[in-house]
């Protein structure tokens, strides 16, 4: 005897998701779909191309000079001799401080002082041309070691075959510039989830408005609570999102060993990387859920293809709004906007995140995730209780529903 | 008050669609055990109101039970529903198909497709269980459907506008299913605008109009609303018989029809025997479903009514 009893809104859900799933695992559009990060990886690579050509134009990196007189003579005319065979390869060399006998430098302190060449200094080169001191960041460092040993060894005479050793002075990255890279770790990871977050709800839209072209819709509505063939239908794209973001950092990972890519190197977030990596997962899932719920509800209420493309502009304006919205925010802790875009569901996935980079403390987190959680939820019932109550229609009255949606969202009868 | 006793049960239904009233205020008991008909043509109501009965659209006001439950959903494990517009994944295997549907109702899965490869075999379909849906022709799509509909064995089965889209052979296929499933106890409910099919299967209609239920009872009591027609045809063309026939009588030639009075058919053999008529023939026809129908529900109903196809209508 089968055991066959009323299925739960998770259950029914699952028997949706399982089906979604499969269907779109082996579909052309999952081929896109894994394809669909190359595009925007094409135009950064050539931005950033262009972006680093220019930037080399017009700011190359300038590194002080705090020795003796004859030593910065000598490694002036060294640079300048240097200029024709490695042009860009050489950083520009400015005098901050000529040294008299028995003077000594405070290199750090000269880096960090922002009135010496308008804060523009990468490093400091102290000691003489024979015994160089380099002074700067471990990453600035370890970009001009073997700039400075070149000059040094022209500067006093040698050929690059004798190359001066260079002593290196490491300064340690002071609060505020730590503060400043844990902006661009809360950036890079709002713009990842905000372009994972459009490549999905777009896909859950398109999935919907498939099958209200296949008429399975009233069977799935007939067995099932709507709840489930929402909620059924947001989870299989999620999990698609989750093979592809696998797939995607399976190959970064691949490529990067083969030493075709290069990871930027991100500075720490603030609550560990472990734990900014599961929160990213859950934020993006929580974005991605609270968005998808959204287009399903205006999926389902849609009659044609055209009614969605009427809506789709002004939302995709609107998930743009919601982005710039948290970034703005990001760049004023504690202030009313902060707390604002941690609040607003649509963006509160965005804020979060970025405090994560930048705060450490999980247990606004969890508050966060439960809020967002909440409005999911909402957001479901709503569409379902919308689909209930104005979807569909038959026989003549329901053939003429020009302005269907429109009119649906307006509140017209 | 709604009662347990009924499959389905519903009181006041109306629904409206931005400012046109779909259904307007249907009542209707539907015994368990019976096969029972909504007729009414394009557009009257009928599947607005089957998706009221499953919670698949909410009613704006009115009361419905379904096996006992208030919530629809509550018992969706228990019904089989094929929808007017049929709809499957393209790229399913039949017997896919069939299992997702049961799996929706709460059969697993893997039972789903053995039962499904079982049912398809046994309808003559097994060369095409392990196609997708996309390479079945429409009426082949459509059976599968229904196959879909009953895999979980349903102990009520709604089926809307079932025997369109299927030959004249299928149809016979599936009144036989219908009445296999009705005797192993399984309440089936239908809709339909061709009355033939209601009228050799149901054993109680509703007819639908303009959103309302003028009627809904026993087919018979519905034909019992016309009094039965007698056909006469004597010999003579004129006598004092012609006093035993009621005022709209009609002929052609010879042949005589009126209602059977109210008196019954005794004393008017008796008045045509001694008014020296001459009988050729007499026979008493009782009233059709159709009849009834255009009676209860009116002329433009009736004309409203889809016409069959010669297939439907055999």
């Amino acid at each position: 005897m089968i055991h066959k009893g009323r299925l739960s809104t998770l259950a029914g859900a699952f028997v949706v998701a399982r089906r979604d799933f499969v269907a779109i695992l082996w579909s052309r559009s999952f081929i896109f779909f894994l394809l669909g990060p190359l595009f925007p990886l094409f135009v950064g690579a050539m931005a950033g191309s262009i972006g680093a050509h220019v930037e080399n134009a017009v700011d190359t990196p300038q590194i002080g000079l705090m020795m003796a007189g004859e030593d910065i003579d000598a490694m002036l005319t060294a640079r300048h001799a240097l200029e024709p065979a490695l042009r860009d390869d050489l950083p520009d060399l400015v005098v901050v401080a000529r040294l008299r006998h028995g003077e000594r430098a405070d290199p750090a302190k000269a880096l960090a002082d922002k009135s010496i060449n308008g804060g523009n200094l990468s490093a400091i080169i102290s000691g003489t041309a024979r015994s160089p001191v380099l002074t700067g960041t471990p990453g600035r460092l370890a970009a001009w070691q073997g700039s400075v040993a070149l000059i040094a060894a022209r500067a006093t005479g040698h050929g690059p075959d004798v190359l001066p050793d260079v002593a290196l002075a490491p300064t340690a990255t002071s609060t505020a510039a730590q503060a400043h890279n844990r902006v661009l770790t809360a950036q890079g990871g709002q713009t990842l989830l905000f372009l994972l977050t459009m490549l999905l709800a777009g896909m859950v839209l398109s999935n919907l408005m498939e099958e209200k072209g296949n008429k399975v819709i009233e069977i799935l509505a007939a067995a099932i609570p709507m709840e489930s063939v929402f909620f059924g239908k947001l989870f299989a794209m999620l999990a698609i999102s989750f093979v592809g973001i696998g797939v995607w950092a399976l190959s970064g990972a691949a490529l990067s060993m083969a030493g075709w890519v290069h990871i930027p190197e991100l500075v720490t977030p603030a609550v560990g990387w472990p734990l900014f990596i599961a929160l990213g997962v859950a934020y993006f899932a929580m974005a991605y859920l609270v968005l998808g719920s959204i287009f399903l509800a205006i999926g389902s209420m849609a009659n044609s293809v055209r009614e969605i493309q009427t809506l789709n502009m002004p939302v995709t304006m609107g998930q743009l709004m919601v982005f710039f919205f948290a970034s703005y925010a990001m760049a004023r802790p504690g202030s009313g906007v902060e707390i604002a875009a941690m609040v607003v569901p649509f963006s509160s996935p965005f804020a979060m995140l970025a405090r994560a980079a930048m705060q450490e403390g999980l247990w606004p987190h969890l508050i966060a995730l439960g809020w967002q959680a909440l409005w999911v939820a909402i957001f479901v019932r709503g569409g379902a209780a919308l689909f209930r109550k104005r979807v569909m229609k038959s026989g003549p009255q329901g053939t003429g529903q020009k302005q269907g949606l429109i009119a649906a969202l307006m509140g017209k009868k | 008050m709604l009662s347990n006793d009924w499959a389905i049960e519903a009181r006041g239904l109306v629904k409206r669609f931005d400012g046109f009233t779909a259904v307007d205020g249907v009542d209707l008991s539907v015994p368990q055990g019976a096969i029972y008909g909504i007729l009414g043509p394009n557009g009257a109501g009928k599947t607005t109101t089957l998706r009221m009965l499953q919670g698949i659209i909410d009613p704006d006001s009115g009361v419905r039970r379904i096996l006992g439950a208030d919530r629809p959903h509550d018992v969706a494990h228990r019904i089989g529903y094929l929808p007017e517009e049929r709809g499957l994944y393209p790229t399913m295997k039949t017997y896919e198909a069939i299992a997702f549907m049961g799996a929706l109702r709460g059969l697993p899965l893997a039972e789903g497709r053995r039962r499904g490869k079982a049912m398809m075999e046994e309808h003559g379909l097994s060369y095409a269980i392990d196609r997708q849906i996309r390479q079945l022709s429409k009426g082949m799509a459509q059976q599968v459907q229904i196959l879909g509909t009953l895999v979980h064995q349903p102990d009520l089965v709604i089926f809307d506008e079932p025997f369109s889209g299927l030959d004249a052979l299928n149809q016979g296929k599936l009144e036989t299913m219908i009445r296999a499933l009705a005797a192993g106890g399984t309440t089936v409910i239908f809709s339909t605008h061709v009355i033939a099919h209601a009228e050799r299967l149901c054993d109680e209609v509703a007819i639908i109009a303009g959103g309302r239920v003028p009627f809904a009872g026993p087919v018979d009591v519905a034909r019992d609303r016309i009094p039965a027609q007698v056909r006469l045809e004597t010999r003579h063309a004129d006598g004092p018989w012609r006093a035993a026939l009621p005022p709209d009588a009609r002929h052609e030639g010879a042949l005589w029809s009126f209602p059977l009075p109210d008196t019954g058919v005794e004393p008017l053999l008796r008045a045509l025997i001694e008014g020296e008529a001459g009988i050729l023939s007499l026979s008493i026809e009782r009233a059709g479903l159709h009849d009834a129908f255009v009676a209860i529900a009116g002329e433009a109903a009736a004309h409203a009514l889809g016409q069959p196809t010669q297939e439907e209508a055999a």
